[in-house]
């Protein structure tokens, strides 16, 4: 993997550095930013942040809520007995196992959804610096195709404090 | 009082995992011991049978269903505290929620274990589970007990995962500053975590969405443990009041496990800068919320069992007034009401030693209050002639104090694996420049929430 990245002692100077990269030609999709905790203060850590995380918890807690369903039908049904007058299939005590299996479902449906959609490494997005742990913000390009990398270099190491290095 | 940065924070919080101290072993080696006494006590009573507890007829429930329902009380310290802390945005939870994380799925862990431990022969469990026989058991799926299983394990499974996925950005943060097979095994624990803003809005908006989730369970676990005896038409137990009576002393017991851990952590892991008196201060006072409403419980039960006036549950009422049981009950009574009212409601008193002292009363208290709700209950029915006592014996007083030293060994073993504090949820709470701080974040800076 070729690329090309400034680590930033704070959060304004990892903005600049953004923001030079998307006046010299970049998109979102090619900057790679890294931090050791949210930096939501900051334009930067908002990238990206529209997430169907919501709606997969909804449909895992309705997934949920019809396995639920179709287990307390089962299991009552196929052992019928007779509980002091209570129906074979009773709604009462089926409604505690429904709400847990609901909320089972939207637990491990969002948990599903996180592995997937940002834990799971993308082929070719490997860029990292163990300096990040320490502090520093990391602004970079992956894989530079459409800019030149002078171009990077320049808009990378103009914030002050940039430290900008190559993996190449 | 410090605020610690960045490069600090890691230092602070990592330090335990890379160091071993003698303290660590001799702490391991101390609790080992305790867990191996009940792990034989547990093997003797399987050898033996139950002849040698205190168990029979009527009483078969008794230490060790109070044991069960007291640790899934303990339970309710942590996901159910953190959670309702994180949605409101609480700055100050910040140092606070893994510890408290922490003790709930330990306490899932140990209270799951008392069912297998009270069935005697353990290694037949599977006699429970439905499946065609030719044995012809008809097990009664609209039973209580079966609740219980759906509702215990999702809330094991959602505080597991509640307490795990934040932990994947400190393990990144291990592995980067350490060598070896250290920094092998962390990696693998750091799912190849970077840091991209997509995966901290993604990482944030789970923990929301989980947080949501997991308050109505908690309330359902601790409702579904209470239907085990309000369900069953036995004196004092089938009434309606037990589902919240059982929630609110859930969460009192919880907040004095969560206050004991913290002060423990504070000293021996020396969290000082961490881990303030103004935490203690805050948890202190929901400690006395709580004593209060759960002193209101107590009230409300009592005087409609005297108001009704049976006599099944007056037999059971006056046992635990000023008969055999009355020593007990006031006990539990000056223990969950008194020590935490006056403790913490003198705010002299609300310090770290007071909260300490008040914390070891209410989880001595609600012990007993599970004891209270069992025993004499089964132990005095409805016709005189299925009345009977109940004493403990050795091997069941063995498992207990066993269980009490397996949660210490295992949080003293999470604390030297896992940064006991969140390093990434504690550096969110910094931010760069007054000026950059929105209004409705300018409370998230560490400790200056006053309640």
């Amino acid at each position: 993997m070729k690329a090309v990245y400034g680590l930033y002692p704070d959060g304004q100077s990892a903005q600049q550095a953004v923001n030079r990269l998307r006046a010299a030609g970049l998109t979102d999709r090619d900057i790679t930013v890294i931090s050791a905790q949210p930096m939501e203060d900051f334009e930067f850590g908002r990238m990206d942040d529209s997430t169907w995380m919501w709606w997969f918890a909804c449909l895992g807690g309705l997934i949920g809520m019809s396995v639920g369903l179709a287990l307390s039908w089962y299991t009552a049904t196929a052992w019928p007995m007779n509980v002091g007058g209570l129906p074979t299939f009773a709604w009462w005590p089926k409604l505690i196992i429904l709400f847990e299996m609901t909320m089972l479902g939207a637990i491990l449906a969002t948990v599903i959804t996180l592995v997937v959609s940002a834990i799971i490494p993308r082929k070719g997005q490997t860029l990292y610096d163990p300096e990040v742990t320490d502090g520093k913000i990391l602004v970079g390009v992956e894989d530079p195709i459409n800019v030149s990398l002078p171009a990077i270099e320049t808009a990378l190491s103009s914030p002050s404090g940039a430290r900008v290095k190559r993996t190449f | 009082m410090t605020h610690p940065t960045g490069a600090r924070i890691n230092n602070d919080l990592i330090r335990p995992l890379l160091l071993t101290s003698w303290r660590f072993y001799l702490l391991v080696v101390f609790f080992g011991g305790f867990v191996v006494a009940g792990v034989i006590a547990w093997i003797s009573q399987m050898y033996y049978g139950f002849g040698i507890a205190g168990l029979k007829w009527p009483i078969y429930w008794a230490f060790y269903v109070t044991n069960f329902v007291f640790w899934i009380g303990i339970s309710h310290a942590g996901t159910l505290i953190s959670a309702i802390l994180r949605l409101v945005n609480a700055g100050w939870r910040r140092p606070v929620t893994r510890c408290a994380e922490v003790i709930t799925v330990f306490a899932l862990m140990i209270g799951a274990l008392f069912p297998l431990i009270h069935l005697g022969r353990p290694w037949l469990a599977f006699w429970l589970f439905p499946y065609p026989s030719e044995r012809l058991i008809w097990p009664n799926f609209r039973s209580p007990l079966v609740w219980d299983f759906f509702a215990i394990n999702t809330y094991l499974t959602g505080s597991t995962l509640f307490l795990l996925l934040p932990m994947i950005p400190d393990f990144a943060v291990v592995r980067d500053k350490s060598t070896g097979l250290r920094h092998r095994i962390y990696r693998v624990l750091a799912l190849g975590w970077r840091g991209t803003p997509k995966q901290w809005h993604r990482l944030e908006s789970a923990m929301q969405i989980m947080a949501i989730a997991i308050i109505p369970v908690a309330v359902s676990v601790h409702t579904v443990v209470s239907f085990d005896f309000s369900m069953a038409p036995i004196p004092m137990w089938n009434t309606t009041i037990f589902g919240p009576y059982f929630v609110a002393g859930a969460i009192f017991s919880g907040i004095a496990g969560l206050l004991i851990a913290m002060a423990v952590l504070r000293k021996f892991l020396h969290l000082e800068d961490y881990i303030h008196p103004v935490h203690f201060e805050n948890l202190g006072k929901l400690l006395l919320v709580m004593a209060l409403l759960w002193g209101y419980f107590v009230f409300n039960e009592r005087l409609v069992t005297y108001y009704g006036n049976g006599p099944a549950e007056m037999t059971v009422f006056w046992q635990t007034q000023r008969e055999s049981f009355a020593p007990l009950y006031w006990t539990m009574v000056t223990c969950n009401f008194v020590l935490p009212v006056v403790l913490m409601g003198i705010r002299r008193f609300r310090t770290i030693a007071g909260c300490v002292i008040a914390s070891f009363g209410v989880i001595l208290g609600m012990w007993l209050e599970r004891f209270l709700i069992i025993v004499p209950s089964l132990g005095h029915k409805y016709l005189p002639y299925s009345f009977g006592s109940y004493s403990p014996r050795p091997a069941e007083i063995v498992i207990t104090g066993a269980t009490f030293a397996a949660m210490a060994l295992l949080y003293v073993l999470f604390a030297k694996f896992v940064p006991i504090i969140s390093i990434w949820e504690l550096k969110a709470g910094e931010h760069p420049s007054p000026a950059l701080i929105p209004p409705a974040t300018a409370e998230h800076r560490l400790g200056e929430l006053h309640l």
